[in-house]
């Protein structure tokens, strides 16, 4: 499995800043609605569920498990994992499992977060899952 | 009020060509334009509706232009990637229903590969995506997040690689009699299995072909059609869905947005599935297939592996012909997007103009699918239901 592919630098904008504020402090964060009391992900300042503007930072405690995946084998820089996660929190985000061997991965693995540096000086890192 | 009956397709040409390095996009849909002119029997200048999506080179105005169209009252450039055309259908007869135009041209075309864009490339038309920073770092293509979907659907419902395999070797059988098909090599289940992993579950042989090409189609009121010497295709109901993560909770990506198109379609045309003699579904990759056949309701939900297996989508033989052209499969993929083949396939097959050996016996109603987008993160489905008259 290989890490080769150093991710590009995710563009902030003036909504999202915060999010990647935090993920510099290696902190992953969605979105709860105060009104509905739903989760999102990605975050937005409008709650995609009832579309109040009440919508909290909350952080997730980094742990879920596996709701998809798939091994993509046509890639010039080997092969990787892209997955959909589901949060203990209950948001699925699309995101890569890494450092773990994809043979042993399955539909309900349980998985954690890490977090991998991007291009660049003082950007903000991607976060990632893996295997527990 | 609805567009039931209320519009006709009156002319369809698909672009003979499969790659085409010696001629511009532009020029594609020009040509596709004239094809489809000469089949309905009517000039440019009769056309003053016209659709076009993404794949037209400097949008509506551009091709408008390009191509001297003066007498437009009605423009249209919505873009839901490869399903676009057939919503546009559904827009033209909507257009024609209300009185804003009489004769629309819907064009599609592009040369993915002589420009060598490939296969998979997501973005480009639809500029800064609110999503871009939490999904594109993660090298999600078309390939692996269509493969996302069968992973899940094989983990839900107990579907298998041979069953989706089955899809292929359907298409296969049909593209064997097409001329123009870049695949006509008749294929076997292990064949599809045998070929190279691309994103697991899905083969090669899973995936659609990568082509240069092109085609158009004639939109017209029911008084133009009276007078042209073409067999009538009906606009019988039009409808079109659009399904995203939604912020992820409760992300469920073994339904399509044809689950909610389907319904409305139908409810629309006063039909069944079971009325449907002869269906065009998107095929960008063989799950594509199987879960548009469980939402529009030809199958019960999580039982389209064992409905499309058997040879059952070949004609002649199976309960649901499909793609009788060779679909995106097999025939061709124009500029990435299959939705306007799907189409003229199905005008070809009320017409009683299919290949003599994949002509379906007494096509009188037909339907009509398209995906745009991507099934793993946000896609629009088009459903359109045609009758002969």
């Amino acid at each position: 499995m290989s890490d080769a592919r150093r991710p590009p630098a995710p563009h902030a904008n003036a909504e999202t800043q915060r999010f990647w504020e935090a993920a510099k402090e290696h902190r992953l964060l969605y979105g709860l609605c105060a009104m509905c009391r739903q989760p999102h992900y990605y975050p937005r300042c409008i709650c995609p569920h009832c579309f109040s503007d009440a919508t909290q930072w909350m952080q997730a405690c980094g742990e879920g498990e596996v709701y998809t995946y798939s091994i993509m084998h046509r890639s010039a820089t080997g092969p990787y994992v892209i997955a959909y996660v589901t949060l203990t929190e209950g948001p699925r985000i699309l995101t890569n499992l890494v450092d773990c061997d994809p043979d042993h991965i399955k539909i309900g693995s349980p998985v954690k977060l890490i977090w991998k540096d991007t291009d660049g000086d003082g950007t903000p890192p991607l976060p990632f899952f893996t295997l527990t | 009020m609805n567009i039931r009956g209320k519009a006709y397709i009156m002319g369809a040409f698909e672009h003979p060509t499969r790659k085409a390095p010696d001629k511009s996009s532009a020029q594609l849909h020009a040509e596709s334009a004239k094809g489809a002119l000469a089949d309905s029997g009517l000039t440019k200048e009769d056309i003053d509706g016209y659709f076009c999506a993404g794949d037209a080179p400097g949008g509506a105005m551009s091709m408008a232009d390009y191509m001297g169209l003066r007498r437009l009252r009605h423009l249209d450039g919505t873009d839901v990637g490869g399903s676009s055309y057939i919503l546009h259908v559904g827009h033209a007869a909507e257009a024609i229903a209300t009185g804003k135009c009489s004769i629309a041209l819907i064009t599609l075309a592009g040369r993915p590969l002589t420009d060598a864009a490939g296969s998979g490339a997501r973005g480009g038309t639809f500029g800064a995506r609110p999503e871009e920073a939490f999904e594109s770092p993660y090298g999600g293509t078309t390939h692996n997040q269509y493969a996302m979907c069968a992973m899940r659907h094989m983990h839900q419902y107990g579907t298998t690689s041979e069953q989706l395999a089955w899809i292929k070797v359907a298409a296969s059988h049909h593209a064997q009699h097409n001329p123009n098909a870049v695949l006509r090599n008749v294929v076997t289940v292990d064949d599809v299995l045998a070929s190279p992993m691309i994103a697991t579950p899905l083969h090669r042989l899973d995936c659609c072909v990568v082509t240069d090409g092109g085609g158009a189609l004639i939109v017209t009121r029911p008084e133009v059609a009276k007078q042209l010497k073409r067999p009538k295709v009906k606009v019988l109901g039009a409808a079109e869905a659009m399904k995203g993560p939604f912020g992820g909770y409760g992300l469920d990506l073994t339904v399509s947005a044809a689950a909610l198109s389907g319904p409305r379609a139908f409810d629309e045309a006063g039909v069944k599935p079971a009325d449907i003699k002869y269906v065009s579904i998107y095929d960008s990759f063989t799950i594509t297939v199987l879960m548009q056949i469980e939402d529009l309701g030809f199958c019960v939900k999580g039982h389209g592996g064992r409905f499309v297996a058997d040879g059952n989508l070949i004609s002649g033989t199976g309960k649901l012909p499909f793609n009788t052209d060779g679909g995106g499969l097999c025939n061709n993929h124009p500029s990435n997007r299959g939705g306007i083949t799907k189409v003229i396939e199905a005008v070809r097959q009320l017409r009683g103009e299919a290949h003599p050996r994949v002509q379906v016996r007494d096509c009188d109603l037909a339907l009509a699918h398209g995906t745009g987008g991507s099934l793993g993160t946000r896609h629009a489905g088009a459903t359109l239901i045609l009758e002969r008259e």
